[in-house]
């Protein structure tokens, strides 16, 4: 039984504080490493599914980076951003009509997206917020 | 099994293996030539037609660029109650046929779980998802057919979209969404989900009058690579395509059902690239190594890596295209999910703008590319002009061994 109140949707732009409410969604298990720069915080599903959230010294998440069978709960890891990833994604796929692998790279969100059912990969981070030294390629 | 021969399907069918060649067990898995059967009666028989038309086009909305169709039959189980649906995509990366509930006619049962509630599916793709129904078909793909197949019926009325399945981004319910009257499986798997749907999950639904909830399936119940359920032919695929040497309006090509079955689909001295369970296998490119790496007839262009590896800009208005300032003639290397073997690719990819631009009523580029960050290589359609590939079912036998595995 949760006795503190967590925020609804966590994730993206949210504080590390959200963490806990993606693990205690995803059922999953959790990781947490420190590096200089930032903390890694890696949620493992009994799905398969990984979700990687990196954590600013400010304690802000700044980057989500995901890997499974199939993708995670958009809405709970991208949270205030979800709306502006589903308006884009829904953009591309009308856009040039064929399917591809989701590229996103707007002012204030970047999500990259590929794989297939079974092996899904993918990274979104708000560029603004990377911590100084800290490459997007870091995400993943 | 036996097939007796009428001169009108000797005629329907395009593929004759010569009676040389049909003893034996050949003759049990072609159904070809002339052979003894086991009551010791001699049966003439012909191999049954396996070669389904495609053709790269504009597709349904007059836009799809490097998009492969056909045509698929679609019947109540155990009737004539058929219906012939035009402008489905021919997909290598998934399994299993979904078609849009707005162009299907034929009233096609729902798929039951074992509680007798209805199986509802939310399939995830890389920008969205399909929502609808599981329901069961007799499909029927050139001569070859597969008995009450479990097929998803893309609605988004039939069922309320669930919070779960929402959640994956944004719908492809729509034919101007999904750019295609349905989608046709025809990958590695013999299910789309496999394993990881036997527990609940929010791909696999039960919709109960008080609502969907998460549920698990067995692979019975899950949406099914069509080709596997047929009585021959039914170890894997070939997508034969011409080259091309430029943008084109439209490209004829064939799938043919089987791999060395018929004297039609036999390797050839393919080389085979065995596939792990994930469906993936290794892509090597300036000597880094992408084990996330797939062939995709559905995926619409060379995907690979990004602007900051590749050195090569994607276009200022289309970033999930490249705009290269001249044709970059390039060089990868497949392989094996276990390493081996290996074989060099060589693929152009050009300005994307430009082939748009210069070309604005063509639909087959062959130079198509964009970025595809994290994955490795996603071989789409323009890998499969001027070869042939093939893409054996995981679990069947065929002369290259058992799949899962891509041969070119």
């Amino acid at each position: 039984m949760l006795t503190i109140s967590l925020p609804a949707f966590a994730g993206l732009g949210e504080d590390v504080s959200s963490v806990q409410a993606d693990q205690a969604h995803m059922q999953g298990s959790l990781r947490t490493t420190q590096t200089q720069a930032y903390t890694l915080h890696e949620i493992q599903a009994p799905s398969g599914i990984v979700v990687r959230e990196f954590v600013s010294p400010t304690g802000k998440v700044f980057g989500v980076a995901w890997q499974g069978p199939w993708p995670p709960d958009m809405r709970q890891i991208l949270a205030g951003y979800f709306g502006q990833y589903q308006q884009a994604a829904q953009a591309q796929v009308n856009s040039h009509a064929g399917r591809k692998p989701l590229v996103i790279d707007q002012p204030g969100l970047v999500v990259q997206s590929g794989g297939h059912m079974r092996s899904f990969t993918g990274r979104a981070y708000i560029p603004e917020m990377l911590p100084q030294g800290v490459s997007a390629e870091a995400i993943r | 099994m036996r097939c007796i021969t009428t001169g009108a399907n000797r005629i329907a069918n395009r593929i004759m293996v010569t009676a040389a060649i049909c003893g034996g067990l050949l003759f049990a898995v072609a159904c070809g030539g002339s052979g003894s059967s086991s009551d010791g009666s001699t049966v003439t028989t012909t191999p049954s037609n396996n070669v389904l038309a495609i053709s790269v086009n504009a597709g349904p909305n007059g836009d799809y660029a490097n998009g492969a169709f056909a045509s698929v039959t679609v019947c109540v189980p155990s009737t004539t109650t058929c219906q012939t649906i035009d402008d489905v995509l021919v997909d290598t990366g998934s399994s299993g046929l979904r078609i849009l509930s707005s162009v299907l006619t034929a009233a096609l049962p729902q798929q039951k779980a074992s509680d007798g509630n209805a199986v509802v599916e939310c399939l995830p793709f890389v920008s969205g998802y399909t929502w609808g129904p599981v329901q069961t078909a007799d499909i029927e793909l050139s001569g070859e057919k597969a008995s009450s197949v479990p097929i998803q019926v893309i609605s988004g009325s039939d069922f309320p979209v669930p919070t779960a399945c929402a959640n994956f981004g944004s719908s492809q319910d729509t034919l101007s969404a999904l750019g295609a009257n349905g989608i046709l499986g025809v990958g590695t798997m013999a299910q789309d989900c496999g394993q990881g749907c036997e527990s609940p999950s929010p791909i696999y639904w039960e919709c109960p009058a008080s609502g969907c909830v998460e549920a698990g399936e067995s692979l019975a119940l899950q949406v099914q690579n069509p080709v596997a359920l047929f009585s021959t032919d039914n170890n894997g695929v070939i997508i034969e395509l011409p080259a091309v040497s430029g943008p084109e309006a439209t490209l004829s090509g064939s799938l043919i059902f089987g791999i060395g079955t018929q004297s039609n689909n036999a390797l050839n001295g393919a080389t085979v690239y065995p596939v792990d369970v994930n469906g993936n296998f290794i892509t090597t490119y300036n000597s880094q190594q992408y084990n996330q790496s797939f062939i995709d007839s559905g995926s619409n262009g060379f995907y690979f890596l990004d602007s900051s590896s590749t050195g090569i800009p994607v276009c200022s208005d289309a970033n999930y295209f490249y705009c290269p300032s001249t044709t970059q003639n390039l060089s990868a290397s497949n392989a094996g999910s276990t390493g081996t073997p290996s074989g060099t690719v060589t693929f152009s990819v050009a300005n994307a703008d430009n082939l748009f631009n210069n070309s604005p009523n063509d639909n087959v580029f062959g130079q198509l590319g964009g970025p595809n960050s994290l994955s490795g290589f996603d071989w789409g359609l323009p890998f499969f002009y001027g070869r042939n590939v093939f893409t054996a079912i995981q679990g069947q036998h065929t002369p290259g061994g058992i799949g899962p595995y891509w041969a070119y």
